[in-house]
């Protein structure tokens, strides 16, 4: 019995380290492949490899794109990405398209922020959300190529105490919102740096919300959002101007893939070709015609 | 009764072998548990710091920069959190205090008072404390009446407070129901008035009784705070949030959770602490 017992009580220690140690044979294992999949070579190339056969999405045969939940207008329309209408809607398609997916091979999903950002298995391809490259966030995730170039914009509504703000020193004072996790917080703070704290809410939505209370004076939206919340949302919404960009470094839009997606190279090149055939332009002129010209707010 | 050293028997060679035995087994289960111990933890460890996805999750979720460059950002929220959570504890105690005590008022006169009361714990228990503070917080400036507060963080209070004071009332009246009838009459026939009963015989019993489950509300209400955020006020957990958006990590919530930790290990042991108190009152004649 004894004896039986020491035994026993080598063997099990010893399994679980022949465990850790075929995780970690998994480890090497799954590096390698993701080194050897990683983005590299010039666009020539990447054509043959961006063929539709090639490409290693996430079901075989079919494009998976997500955004968040609930979609909103101007980006998408009538909450159904599917449609293809709304900028995003039409530009994730023609990324498909380009791509050799028929839209019948495109699947959408839809994905959290912090879900899109975690470093767990993603179960999509790209994500399309209105998100901002930054230097910072490009150590969690890969961007493609940019699709599209953004300001922010600060709207408010007549009767508010901002509405009849000119400049950047008339804000200072008021109580201004966003949603969170934007960068339109990130310029309330580093644009305007107004006396009191931004008030950060969960959504644009509970932000208008909070605008027509007379909670905040302000909102901060980027620049095709402003024009669609103060045209069809707000009662008298009214835009007061463009944030300059910080440091003069122009703000721009990105498809979120996962780090070290086999499908970067290929997505960023697509929406290479979009831009440089004008399709970019014209979706612009098709969906987000009416967010021209605002002042630049100094 | 005591026995001097020098009186203790001579042990018999077995007894001595049974003892020595004994001691053996003992030392050895206590190395095999140290090294048990030991070879699981670096197991565990090894498992996780060798899986595939560590170095991500190292990097996305124990970023010592990130942590030191969130902290102050954090640290600001939470004591957003401290202040709302001591005003709203005063509050919630008031509150409940107050409803249970109308809830337990004996008399056919005080139906009104009893409906009304068992109405509003109803209501506020079972209505989910996120939609209340939508309703509290955005539809009650939405009527813009004139010296009704805005400021998301009373608002807020305000929901927190109908929420908590509904359990918190159903806390109190459990405690004053398992106060022994004897003890009412008891009060009563030496001529205390039922508010003296109450205050007197009854509340000091109850509220004891009632200290364990009071501060684990506590602990609950600590993280629920929080929530007012869905109103614009920054607090730790929106605060890391803001943090986590910039820069895609998430160090920024596990720093917000150990804050939140750390708040409540000193509650769970003033609680510990309150127990052991009231046990030793209450047992003042000592262990039966």
């Amino acid at each position: 019995m004894r004896h039986m017992s020491l035994s026993r009580a080598r063997l099990v220690p010893a399994t679980l380290l022949a465990v850790a140690l075929l995780a970690a044979a998994c480890a090497e294992e799954d590096d390698t492949a993701g080194t050897n999949a990683s983005p590299s070579g010039s666009a020539s190339e990447t054509a043959d490899a961006c063929a539709k056969e090639n490409l290693q999405t996430h079901t075989a045969g079919k494009l998976t794109i997500t955004t968040d939940k609930p979609a909103y207008e101007p980006w998408f329309v009538d909450d159904a990405p599917e449609n293809g209408k709304g900028y995003e809607g039409a530009v994730a398609a023609a990324v498909a398209d380009k791509l050799g997916f028929t839209p019948e091979e495109v699947v959408w999903t839809r994905t959290k922020f912090d879900a899109a950002i975690a470093p767990g298995p993603k179960d999509w391809d790209f994500d399309i959300n209105q998100f901002s490259i930054t230097e910072e966030r490009k150590q969690a995730v890969d961007f493609s190529s940019p699709y599209y170039d953004v300001t922010q914009a600060v709207i408010t509504t007549g009767a508010s105490n901002a509405a009849d703000a000119k400049s950047l020193a008339d804000l200072e004072d008021l109580k201004i919102g966003a949603q969170v996790g934007t960068t339109s917080y990130d310029a309330i703070v580093s644009v305007i740096d107004p006396s009191s704290k931004p008030a950060v809410y969960n959504t644009n939505d509970d932000a208008k919300q909070a605008l027509e209370n007379g909670q905040i004076d302000a909102l901060v939206v980027d620049l095709p959002t402003a024009f669609y919340i103060t045209a069809a949302e707000l009662d008298d919404g009214v835009i007061i101007g463009q944030l300059p960009t910080e440091g003069g470094e122009q703000e721009q839009f990105g498809l979120v893939l996962d780090k070290g997606s086999p499908l970067t190279a290929c997505v960023s090149a697509a929406v290479d070709s979009l831009r440089e055939d004008g399709t970019l332009d014209q979706l612009v002129d098709e969906w987000l015609s009416q967010a021209g010209g605002a002042p630049v707010l100094q | 009764m005591t026995v001097p050293a020098q009186a203790v028997p001579e042990l018999s060679a077995a007894q001595q072998d049974r003892l020595r035995y004994r001691r053996g087994q003992a030392r050895r289960s206590r190395l095999l548990a140290g090294v048990s111990t030991v070879a699981f933890l670096a197991v565990a460890g090894a498992v996780i710091v060798l899986s595939p996805g560590w170095s991500r999750v190292k990097e996305q979720f124990l970023d010592v920069q990130v942590a030191r460059d969130s902290l102050p950002a954090i640290a600001e929220g939470f004591w957003l959190n401290l202040r709302i959570l001591v005003v709203c504890a005063v509050l919630i105690v008031v509150v409940g205090l107050g409803v249970a005590a109308l809830r337990t008022l004996r008399g056919p006169v005080f139906a009104p008072l009893r409906i009304m009361a068992a109405a509003y714990t109803d209501i506020f228990r079972g209505m989910p404390l996120i939609v209340l503070l939508y309703i509290v917080g955005f539809g009650v400036p939405g009527l813009r009446l004139s010296g009704v507060p805005n400021a998301p963080a009373v608002l807020g209070s305000v929901a927190l407070v109908l929420t908590y004071g509904a359990y918190v009332a159903e806390v109190f009246r459990a405690g004053i129901e398992t106060v022994h009838p004897s003890q009412r009459m008891a009060a009563r026939s030496l001529g205390l008035t039922y508010g003296q009963t109450m205050r007197r015989v009854v509340l000091p019993q109850a509220v004891r009784r009632v200290t364990p489950p009071l501060l684990n509300d506590l602990v609950a209400l600590q993280k629920d705070v929080g929530l007012i955020s869905v109103l614009g006020a920054v607090d730790a957990v929106r605060a890391a949030q803001i943090e986590v958006a910039r820069t895609y990590d998430f160090t920024p919530y596990l720093v917000a959770g150990l804050l939140f930790i750390l708040l409540a290990v000193p509650t769970a042991r003033l609680a510990d602490w309150v127990n052991a108190r009231a046990a030793r009152r209450q047992q003042a004649g000592g262990l039966v």
